[in-house]
């Protein structure tokens, strides 16, 4: 992980829009920028834009327009071969997990290591250390199908954070485990948090924002997002 | 780590799609055996047949009938032979007597026992200097004014012809190697843009992770590769014994006018490398096809 001076911004949105092909604009007009290091929950109704959000940060989406600053890099002006090197600076856990079902769940951890080279020791040392603090030690070599749905997010959270990445972004990382498991989870996010990671979690659990309360909100309503007043 | 064995993050091996791969490559580089076979044997009939045509001819001497009649064939023969000899060219005068003549002709004519009594004509074998130009029809007034019966057959012309034909069947051949190649392309292309489409999920979560193409695209790679050389040594088994085959058939009617037909050895190492070239075509294809489709992907 690259460490960057608290306070420079590691994504900034100017005046970004987005549409889906020739659909209506599903956000429109956002404006913010996140400084290193911090820690933030992107809030919002369903259907409000957040996974669309989410989507433009992980690089997942070009905006139809607007610009997107990630990285210090202008992703409009930044060339398709450099892409891999930005995408492995984030972590992303996805609503839907998006765990590869015929991989193991050790496999599956150990994914961004591998994509980047890091050497099968050193691959076979912390991805089990991580399924153990996650609680997963004794699920390491079961496939995705014959995991629980909070078995599974765990899964996909220690694939995001594995590769210790500068941005970490979480579509609903808590929507399928218990309050134990979600607050053990959410101290993870923020030991990362303290170790430089930028942390945005979208969710709709609205006790774990209360239970959190020291951490920004970004807020999204009708595709436009509402920065809190102390954040401006 | 071996190319065959290189660990994968996509689920290639349970592929339905890319089943039939291996039997594609199997049918196409037993075609190919054959097509390449088919042009080494052509060539080297094509090398010894033009050395023949520029270095050789053949004079014919008719037999002459009547009691005398052979004693007679034998003076004209010689007298043949002896203007040969004294042609400026020339390098070498092969009289064949009618033993020889009739071991010729046995592979047409049957056992020499049936036709030893025809009136067969006798054959003087001539070499030539290829770097003097004969007047072949000077030569052939001359001969025949002072031996009667006695005629030059130049080669040139139907052994020419049959040049040609067998360039034009190498060609052929080679053309159908070409097309081999493009149609195992095409097919590989075929089944690896299935194969992207079928696991465009995980080639989404690859990629926003970090993986750049080529770690995608080398996956796909080793792959067909495997597919390849397994449905190329398929192909292998099934070719060699065609190929002996038809070998052992073609010895059977080479006898004295038919050249050897067989595979030469250069010719089973080219056959013998086909799965590895087949494998390494399907392995660059492949990557080729995986690079472009992701291209296009966000």
């Amino acid at each position: 992980m690259r460490h960057r001076p608290r306070g420079q911004h590691i994504i900034r949105f100017e005046g970004v829009g987005l549409r889906y092909g020739l659909g209506p604009e599903v956000l429109q007009d956002v404006d913010f920028a996140l400084p290193a290091g911090s820690f933030h929950f992107l809030t919002g109704a369903s259907g409000a834009g957040k996974s669309s959000l989410l989507r433009l940060m992980y690089l997942g989406l070009r905006p139809s327009r607007g610009r997107v600053t990630l990285f210090d890099k202008d992703i409009a002006l930044t060339r398709r071969y450099e892409l891999p090197a930005l995408r492995r600076r984030i972590g992303v856990v996805f609503q839907d997990f998006r765990l590869l079902d015929h991989l193991s769940t050790l496999d599956n951890v150990a994914l961004p290591l591998r994509v980047r080279g890091v050497k099968e020791s050193e691959v076979q040392k912390h991805v089990p250390e991580l399924l153990s603090w996650v609680g997963l030690a004794d699920q390491m070599h079961s496939k995705p199908p014959t995991l629980s749905g909070g078995q599974k997010q765990r899964v996909a959270i220690a694939r995001a954070v594995i590769g210790r990445p500068d941005l970490l972004l979480a579509d609903e990382p808590t929507g399928n485990v218990d309050d134990h498991i979600a607050m053990r989870l959410l101290h993870l996010f923020e030991e990362l948090n303290k170790l430089g990671t930028t942390v945005v979690i979208a969710t709709h659990n609205q006790f774990l924002v209360d239970r959190f309360s020291q951490h920004s909100r970004l807020h999204i309503e009708r595709g436009t997002v509402v920065e809190p007043e102390d954040e401006a | 780590m071996s190319l065959l064995s290189r660990r994968s993050d996509l689920p290639l091996k349970g592929d339905p799609n890319s089943r039939f791969l291996p039997w594609l490559v199997a049918l196409m580089v037993y075609l190919s055996s054959i097509a390449v076979a088919c042009v080494l044997v052509l060539a080297g009939l094509v090398e010894r047949w033009d050395h023949d045509v520029s270095g050789t001819l053949t004079v014919q001497v008719q037999p002459v009938p009547g009691e005398a009649g052979e004693l007679l064939t034998d003076d004209r023969v010689r007298q043949a032979a002896d203007l040969m000899r004294r042609t400026p060219g020339v390098t070498a005068v092969r009289p064949l007597d009618k033993r020889q003549t009739l071991a010729l002709l046995e592979p047409w004519l049957g056992s020499a026992e049936l036709v030893k009594d025809l009136p067969l004509p006798r054959l003087i074998d001539v070499s030539i200097d290829t770097a003097v130009r004969l007047d072949l029809g000077g030569l052939a007034d001359r001969l025949g004014k002072s031996v009667p019966g006695a005629t030059i057959d130049d080669h040139r012309v139907w052994l020419s012809r049959l040049i040609n034909l067998s360039r034009t069947t190498e060609w052929v051949a080679i053309a159908i190697l070409v097309l081999i190649g493009f149609v195992t392309s095409a097919t590989v292309v075929y089944a690896t843009k299935t194969g992207m489409s079928v696991h465009r999920s995980v080639i989404e979560v690859l990629h926003l992770i970090g993986a750049h193409d080529d770690y995608i695209a080398r996956q796909f790679a080793d792959r067909a590769f495997s597919l390849g050389f397994s449905g190329g040594m398929i192909g292998l088994a099934m070719a060699v014994p065609t190929l002996t085959a038809i070998g052992w058939a073609a010895k059977r009617v080479e006898g004295g006018f038919l050249p050897s037909l067989s595979v030469p050895l250069s010719g089973w190492v080219v056959v013998g490398l086909l799965p590895v070239l087949a494998a390494i075509l399907a392995m660059y294809t492949a990557r080729l096809t995986v690079h472009g489709v992701l291209s296009r992907m966000p």
